[in-house]
């Protein structure tokens, strides 16, 4: 590399000559500065070389290996990201009004939220339930409600997205069986499942099976999707909630991308080639305040992830290496007090998805640190995205960032230490090991328990939380969830049951059961199967659980 | 010699986001009391039993689904009805509000919502721990 001996000898002079002058009478507020995740900022970065090797090697040019400066040629200047705001809650029928209502509003894509007992493959009528039907997303318990969902909304218009992991392979047969009632093919169908299910062992919470049969439900979807639903992202390996679980933004791509990594073997070792998959794999991440680590964090993470296709996976098509991502802006940034400024935060959280080269967003409401959003928060969430789309001009030019040095060195320091991670992982036996022996647990607690103490002792400053407080805020109107929701629900499903043709149902699942002992067979089919016919989410999920046990949380403290 | 104050920090109801609730058992830790963390996913009946065997003095509730109107207080009932009603219940997570007066009713004696500083929990605790019988 060739060495910029000019310009450090003339920062040299600099710092002796006028620098020094101005330290020695007025020192910086810091001893030390860092990034958001305690990265050490330079105080003024310089090009680290002029070479143009350098250059060709690590930014490339967009649309091209190792994908720095983004995956498609033209990037916004061709089409913006898809706006997509997560929603749903209460009943199908109110869930499905709001994303009309969004629609309406210009936004270009769904996300279906779910309620946990959805997440975790419960009935609404089940006791595990009680509590929580329709409380964080909307309550699904068979094809039924999944057809008042998407009523009047034609699956082969829209793309839709669906926060679900252990169960994925039942809402993404509900989902297509939908789609067949309204005449749309599966070949016709475009969205996302999340159906990410390592992170949820460390980081979301709503797992059922232990991790071996979760890794041959995720592989048979791969293999089905690849056939039959080719338009389908199989899969969104999800950082976002790892940065929520108080992980620093190094450790929120590393263990993404360590994720992926166990996700390709598991294919790969599924008999399947990497170049038949990999193009549906796409990822999720977390887009916080600290406005430059962010930019620089997605960055890295797409040519992070180039490098492992291409050298670790002998990936040969293109489509394999690219890193392909959702944002969403960070939860957890979000304060309770004087929520209005929310709104700024999510707009500078924003510009680091856009300025990183997000392909879709979710911008959180202002309101989301006290309750389920409202429609008019929603609305300012979503303006957030029109007018840095509309009115910023960031758009215009790609990747208009790269070159500035200090975005270039944080990519490089960024690419550094997830590396770092990646090996220790693989020392450790890969990541289903570093979960269950408790490292990764234990690395992010340590970074959300640093980051909470230096809030606490104000060393962090978080605008109106720890600085700038007014006392009495005025309350605010809160989206309210109908307590008596699982009532309802719960005759919806004894109706359902009624009307089916229960000896069907119970021969599906039967099958099911005796397909699930067989690890060679792919289990999509059979659930496919079920689903058509009107076996509940609860009934394909306990056929499940009693053939492949429930995963037990390793606690680490 | 006095006995350690023992808390049980516990997650009922479905929800996964236990950030909060591993800090606050953390931070506690710190502090100098004895913690026991539940880990997530715990029914209120696990929660009153695991409370009794630990033999705890408080029992911290953590949840940000929505669910704690009707999760907390069945702690609560639980404990009451097992006998083991000089255990001290207080919360946390997203709550409105507008639900603190009942759930205070109920038998959950503080709430502590988003933003609350470490030092304010360990004040109720403090103040509160002159109540217990032994």
């Amino acid at each position: 590399m060739p060495e910029n001996k000019r310009i450090k000898d003339k920062m040299q002079e600099w710092q002796d000559k006028i620098l020094k002058k101005v330290l020695d009478k007025n020192p910086e507020r810091k001893d030390k500065f860092t990034t958001g995740s305690w990265l050490e900022m330079d105080r003024l970065s310089i090009p680290e070389s002029f070479s143009e090797e350098d250059y060709i090697e690590k930014l490339g040019f967009p649309g091209d290996y190792p994908f720095t400066r983004g995956v498609q040629p033209t990037m916004y200047r061709g089409r913006f990201w898809t706006m997509r705001q997560y929603a749903g809650f209460g009943t199908a029928e109110e869930s499905n009004k709001r994303y009309k209502y969004l629609l309406s509003q210009g936004q270009t894509g769904l996300s279906v939220a779910f309620d946990l007992p959805t997440q975790i493959g419960y009935d609404s009528d089940d006791s595990h339930s009680i509590g929580e039907v329709g409380k964080v997303g909307v309550a699904i318990d068979s094809l039924a409600d999944m057809e008042v969902l998407f009523e009047g909304i034609p699956l082969d218009q829209v793309s839709t997205s669906m926060t679900i992991n252990a169960p994925a392979s039942v809402l993404l047969a509900f989902y297509i069986a939908v789609a067949e009632k309204q005449g749309i093919p599966k070949n016709k169908l475009r969205g996302t499942i999340q159906n990410d299910i390592l992170k949820e062992y460390f980081a979301r919470g709503t797992y059922i099976f232990p991790p071996q049969p979760s890794l041959r439900l995720i592989t048979n979807i791969f293999a089905y999707c690849a056939a039959e639903v080719p338009n389908w992202n199989t899969i969104s390996i999800s950082g976002y909630h790892i940065r929520e679980a108080g992980s620093t933004a190094v450790q929120e791509v590393a263990f993404t991308l360590a994720d992926g990594i166990e996700y390709v073997k598991a294919a790969i070792a599924a008999g399947l080639s990497v170049d038949q998959f990999a193009g549906q794999l796409s990822f999720f991440f977390n887009a916080h305040n600290d406005l430059l680590e962010e930019i620089a964090k997605f960055r890295a993470a797409r040519r992070i992830w180039a490098k492992i296709m291409k050298d670790q996976f002998a990936a040969k098509n293109p489509k394999s290496m690219m890193l392909r991502f959702h944002t969403q802006t960070g939860g957890s940034t979000l304060t309770a007090q004087q929520p209005d400024n929310n709104i700024v935060r999510v707009t500078i959280q924003t510009l680091a998805a856009v300025l990183g080269g997000t392909q879709s967003l979710h911008t959180n409401s202002r309101d989301e640190a006290l309750g389920l959003p409202t429609e008019d928060a929603v609305q300012i969430a979503l303006r957030t995205q029109q007018i840095v789309a509309h009115e910023s001009g960031v758009v215009n030019s790609i990747d208009p960032l790269a070159g500035s040095y200090v975005i270039e060195s944080l990519t490089d320091k960024i690419e550094e230490e997830v590396w770092n991670y990646l090996h220790k992982i693989e020392q450790l036996g890969g990541m289903v090991r570093a979960i269950e022996n408790g490292y990764i647990q234990k690395e992010i607690q340590d970074a959300a328990y640093k980051y909470q103490q230096e809030v606490e002792s104000g060393e962090r400053v978080v605008v109106g939380v720890n600085r700038f407080t007014v006392k009495d805020e005025p309350p605010r109107e809160i989206l309210k969830v109908d307590p008596a929701l699982r009532k309802v629900q719960s005759e919806k499903i004894a109706r359902i049951k009624k009307q089916r043709d229960q000896a069907v149902v119970q021969d599906l699942l039967k099958k099911l059961g005796q397909a699930a002992k067989d690890e060679k067979t792919n289990l999509m089919p059979h659930i496919l199967e079920a689903a058509r016919a009107y076996a509940t989410l609860g009934e394909i999920c306990n056929v499940l659980r009693e053939q492949f046990g429930e995963y037990q949380e390793s606690i680490v403290l | 010699m006095k006995r350690k104050i023992r808390i049980l920090i516990a997650k009922p109801g479905l929800d996964g986001h236990d950030r909060g609730a591993k800090y606050i058992a953390r931070a506690l830790k710190d502090a100098g009391y004895e913690v026991i963390y539940t880990g997530i996913r715990q029914s209120p009946e696990a929660i009153a039993q695991s409370a009794i065997q630990e033999d705890v003095d408080f029992v911290g509730l953590s949840l940000l689904s929505g669910a704690h109107n009707e999760l907390f207080p069945e702690v609560v009932q639980r404990l009451r009805r097992q006998g083991a009603d000089n255990i001290i219940v207080f919360g946390g997570g997203v709550i409105p509000e507008e639900d603190i007066p009942q759930l205070e009713k109920q038998g959950v004696e503080a709430i502590f919502t988003p933003g609350t500083p470490i030092k304010d929990v360990i004040q109720f605790i403090t103040t509160n721990e002159i109540r217990l019988t032994h």
